[in-house]
């Protein structure tokens, strides 16, 4: 893609460039993986070592690597794109394969010094894909179906595999943060409202095919939509979890009931409460006021990232940018959405916060993307 | 190279005006996520609130410890010891079946209970403990603590139980407890939580049921924080509960012990009453059984035994058994004439052997006939021709007054189950029961205590007590509760002429020690402790007018269930009484033979509170009686048939 090149006469060099690096969003990760550090500490009972202290050396390690991803030019990463795409889809391949079970599915590849989660880092290498992609093509055929299939068989190849696992949430974050990344680059609406029509009549025939053979999804997810629709039924089984993680949030109050005083998470009625609900420990502990303080923080992120990416005129830049976001923004609003009771439980991590080492260091990849977005914009 | 800018350009746009689109619609997921917050936080706050309370705060019922029984002497009747259980919980345990196994290398496991248990460790939530083994041992729980790390999800459990450590003795007067039913719970009107424990033991028959209020004491409280797998993090408050009362009982553990051993396998029942003060000294009845059986459940084939036992073990015969008194009640007939003046107690009536009443041939038990007979000489040799006359005399109405007054068809107030009534007829009664008119027959039967009239042992046990102290003694079977004396049954004077009733007491002292009377050969022979009694023997079966003529077939003759009763009551010593005894052997035969010689037995006991030296009695019986001795102490003495049960 030689033909392509950006005016980088006033563009940074050298160590220079980490002065040009989005500082205010960098700060705004800071503090929200800071307010995740003091959940982990509250939810392990008042000890660093337990979750906290892994927690912060996975971020230092993350933030590294953001800046480090920063310093690269954002054309190699363009180039870089598709290769990045194909070794992820690689890996889920092996994970298919030689995956390490757990939590009842197959989601892990065992590398050693960690547990790399090859579907966390396809969630990135498929905005970078979708975006180089559509720097790549011409604006005027944007819309046209053929072109349109091979991005659609980008997003769908990945998510036809991790659906296998099975892992709901991040085909959900796969499919919306890929149709995202295909709206954004401009395609035609009425593929939109194709897809919307379609997916209502999808929706219908997963219930419809309940129960017959040709049965669509799993039991357990059929499960999971049922306790959704209404927990109420089972509180004690298939619903304890929603039901009590709606009681700690509703607990909480304006004010919460203190920091390390959350009775649901601390007496172990919270299921998961250093990764997925998390969010539920830290609304329960710091009320209202606290919940809404973090959805600020996050809104600040996606804020920050629009704001640069609309300010850059190179195309695979804000679209990265843009995806990044809207990637960031599905793995906030469905965990939350869950956590909440107005989503199934399909387990999605919330972001920076949540226990876990695949997702924060593949979101710290696709910031140090946007920074170097931020930091090679043609100026 | 440069990009071509008018693509760029249009590109740019483009991407802008979704870029705000794809922004628009994230605010939106903002808004609803935050309006979704605001509802749970702010709005529905108080209520989550209190859900959260509620999931974190358990309040648990804290059972009292039952009150003990205790005998006169403040030895041990129920007492409650640890009873050791197995659990096994599910979520703890992992692989079920494999700890199973490991346990039941370690543990007896009974194939019913484990059937059991395998169904509430499938079916019920996983965290719930289910027993698998009841009543183990101490060395049982030992093993399995010591196993404990092979043993995931295994808890040995300690809860209290109630004990009867002196067995089949005090069956029918104390009872038992057991596990509360679905019917216990049905019948009362608001039963208390506490009844809801599991293992929760309430009494189920005579003083353990009567007093269950006093004995089950109140529930404490405490407050719990428990997390989602219920375990207990801290307790919060805690109301200690009212542990039940101690009763102790008027009942003796050596006497009722001695005569329940000494009613052997008899079918059979024994009432002793302490004179001064009421107090039901002993109250046997048997054949007996282990109430500790029916505290653990009894299996169906042992209870089906109990319940088709010809000598019936299961009722309490001492208080519910009725039987026709017979001669025992010709003290109230004879003083119901007293009292009226129609005799007096020097005139004699002429006995020729039977006495023709309206038609009716009434017979004497001797064929021969008495001859002239007085008061004395009739209760001596028990003549029952002299007390037809008395009938005649006196009428039925006079006569169930009398019997009233001593004890006799009188509702006593007692803690124990089926307390009977007995029956004191009256021509009302007939007319209203048996929708019969009240014939003079029924009269004459009623005065040798045949006919309508019925009393439980208990009752004539009180009658003898009257009639030797003159006072109206009541019969009480609590003695203090939690250390506060009850009540005693001294009673009041009778009212009756003390010359008449002196005169009953000389006659019934010649029953025992005149060598005419008819329980001659039961009597003490130590002076200071003279028995005086009456013999009884009540028939069970109409004797024909065919089998008069061909001679009265004698009971060693008959089908038992065919035998006649036999009944003795005495009190002792003569002088200054302080136990009246009452016995009734259901179809033993003869009063002098089968009942007077348990009622002497019983009382020396009492009177030397022990084994009484050989002297006390008849130099003819001396060896006789040392072999019962020794038997009877050896039955008393034996050791604990199933040790490992009591544990």
């Amino acid at each position: 893609m030689s033909y392509l090149e950006y005016s980088v006469k006033s563009a940074p060099t050298g160590p220079r460039k980490i002065l040009h690096l989005n500082w205010p969003l960098a700060l705004l990760l800071v503090t929200v993986a800071s307010v995740g550090f003091l959940m982990l500490y509250s939810v392990a009972g008042g000890t660093l070592s337990t979750w906290a202290e892994p927690q912060m050396k996975r971020f230092a390690l993350g933030f590294a690597v953001m800046i480090a991803v920063a310093l690269v030019p954002i054309w190699f990463w363009r180039n870089m794109s598709l290769l990045a795409y194909l070794i992820s889809l690689a890996l889920l391949l092996a994970v298919a394969l030689v995956g390490v079970e757990g939590k009842g599915a197959q989601r892990w590849i065992d590398l050693g010094f960690m547990r790399l989660q090859p579907s966390e880092l396809m969630k990135m290498t498929l905005v970078m894909v979708l975006a180089a992609y559509y720097d790549w093509l011409p604006v005027s055929r944007v819309s046209r179906p053929l072109w349109v299939l091979l991005p659609l068989s980008l997003i769908l190849t990945p998510v036809a595999m991790v659906v296998r696992q099975p892992d709901l949430g991040t085909s959900i974050l796969l499919i919306v943060g890929g149709g995202a990344m295909m709206f954004l680059a401009g395609v035609h609406w009425a593929y939109f409202a194709t897809v919307i029509v379609l997916g209502a009549g999808a929706i219908f025939a997963v219930f419809a095919s309940r129960g017959t053979d040709w049965q669509l999804l799993e039991n357990y997810q059929y499960r999971r939509i049922d306790t959704f629709l209404n927990p109420d039924t089972d509180p004690l089984g298939a619903g304890y979890h929603i039901t009590q993680s709606k009681i700690a949030l509703g607990s909480g109050g304006w004010t919460g009931r203190g920091f390390m005083q959350g009775t649901q998470s601390r007496l172990n009625f919270l299921p998961e409460k250093h990764t997925d609900f998390i969010f539920v420990t830290l609304a329960e502990e710091f009320g209202f006021v606290g919940a809404v303080s973090l959805l600020a923080l996050y809104a600040l992120i996606i804020l920050f990232c629009v704001a640069t990416a609309l300010n850059n005129r190179d195309r695979f830049s804000s679209l990265l940018t843009l995806g990044v976001a809207v990637t960031f923004f599905l793995f906030f609003a469905v965990n939350m959405a869950m956590v909440m009771g107005l989503m199934p439980v399909v387990g999605v991590p919330l972001p920076l916060v949540s226990y876990g080492g695949s997702a924060m260091l593949v979101l710290m990849l696709g910031f140090g993307l946007v920074q170097s977005a931020h930091v090679h914009k043609p100026r | 190279m440069r990009r071509p800018t008018r693509d760029t350009a249009e590109s740019h746009r483009r991407i802008t005006r979704r870029g705000l689109v794809v922004g628009g619609v994230q605010l939106a997921v903002l808004g609803t996520l935050l309006f979704r917050m605001r509802h749970l936080q702010v709005e529905q706050a108080d209520e989550f609130r209190l859900l959260a309370d509620e999931n974190r705060i358990n309040l648990q019922l804290l059972a009292p410890a039952r009150g003990r029984i205790f005998d006169r002497e403040g030895r041990v009747i129920a007492e409650n010891v640890p009873a050791y259980r197995i659990t096994v919980t599910r979520e703890q345990a992992g692989d079920v079946e494999e700890v199973l196994a490991r346990l039941s290398r370690l543990v007896t496991l009974d194939p019913g209970e484990l059937e059991k248990a395998r169904r509430d460790l499938r079916e019920l939530r996983g965290d719930t403990p289910v027993t698998v083994a009841d009543r183990v041992d101490w060395a049982a729980i030992s093993r399995v603590a010591v196993n404990a790390p092979a043993l995931p999800g295994v808890t040995p459990e300690v809860g209290l139980s109630r004990r009867y450590p002196l067995g089949e003795v005090y069956a029918h007067a104390i009872g038992y407890v057991g596990a509360v039913s679905a019917r216990d719970i049905e019948r009362l009107d608001a039963p208390e939580a506490l009844l809801r424990l599991p293992r929760f033991q309430i009494g189920k028959l005579g003083l353990e049921a009567q007093q269950e209020e006093l004995l089950r004491g109140s529930a404490g409280t405490r407050r719990v924080e428990v997390n989602a797998a219920g375990r207990i993090m801290r307790e919060l408050d805690r109301q200690e509960g009212r542990p039940g009362a101690d009763i102790q009982v008027t009942l003796d553990n050596a006497l009722q012990a001695y005569t329940q051993a000494r009613l052997a396998n008899e079918s059979a029942a024994a009432v002793m009453v302490d004179c001064d003060s009421g107090d039901i000294v002993v109250s046997a009845s048997s054949p007996s059984y282990d109430p500790n059986l029916f505290v653990r459940g009894i299996s169906s084939a042992n209870y089906r035994a109990l319940l088709e036992d010809p000598l019936r073990p299961l009722p309490n015969k001492a208080v519910q058994g009725i039987y026709p008194p017979g001669s025992t009640f010709k003290m109230v007939t004879a003083l119901a004439a007293l009292d009226a003046g129609l005799i007096d107690f020097n005139e004699t009536v002429y006995c020729p052997g039977h006495r023709e009443v309206s038609g009716r041939r009434f017979h004497c038990w001797k064929r021969g006939g008495h001859g002239n007979v007085n008061l004395h000489v009739s209760l001596r040799d028990s003549c029952d021709v002299y007390y037809y006359e008395l009938a005649l005399r006196a009428g039925i109405e006079r006569i169930s007054a009398m019997a009233e007054r001593l004890g006799v068809g009188v509702q006593f107030d007692l803690p124990m189950t089926s307390v009977a009534k007995g029956l004191a007829p009256s021509r009302e009664w007939k007319l209203a029961n048996r929708d019969q008119p009240w014939v003079v027959g029924d009269s004459v039967n009623a005065s040798i205590g045949q006919g309508f009239v019925l009393a439980s042992p208990l009752q004539l046990a009180v009658m003898t007590a009257r009639l030797a102290t003159s006072r109206s003694v009541m019969p009480r079977l609590i003695k203090t509760i939690d250390g506060v004396e009850q009540p005693s049954g001294h009673g009041e004077p009778l009212g009756l002429n003390e010359n008449h009733l002196r005169e009953i007491r000389r006659a019934m002292f010649a029953v025992s020690n005149d060598n005419r009377g008819t329980a001659f050969r039961s009597r003490i022979a130590e002076d200071t402790l003279r028995l005086a009694g009456k013999t009884g023997t009540s028939q069970v079966r109409n004797i024909s007018t065919g089998e008069r003529a061909t001679g009265v077939i004698s009971n060693s003759n008959l089908p038992r269930e065919q035998r006649d009763h036999a009944l003795f009551v005495s009190y002792a010593p003569f002088d200054a009484p302080r136990y009246a005894v009452a016995v009734v052997v259901e179809h033993g035969g003869g009063g002098s033979t089968a009942a007077a010689p348990i009622a002497r037995d019983m009382t020396l006991q009492a009177l030397y509170r022990g084994d009484p030296p050989l002297e006390a009695y008849p130099a003819a019986d001396r060896s006789r009686i040392r072999t019962q001795q020794e038997e009877l102490r050896r039955l008393i003495a034996r050791p604990d048939p199933d040790p490992s049960d009591r544990a």
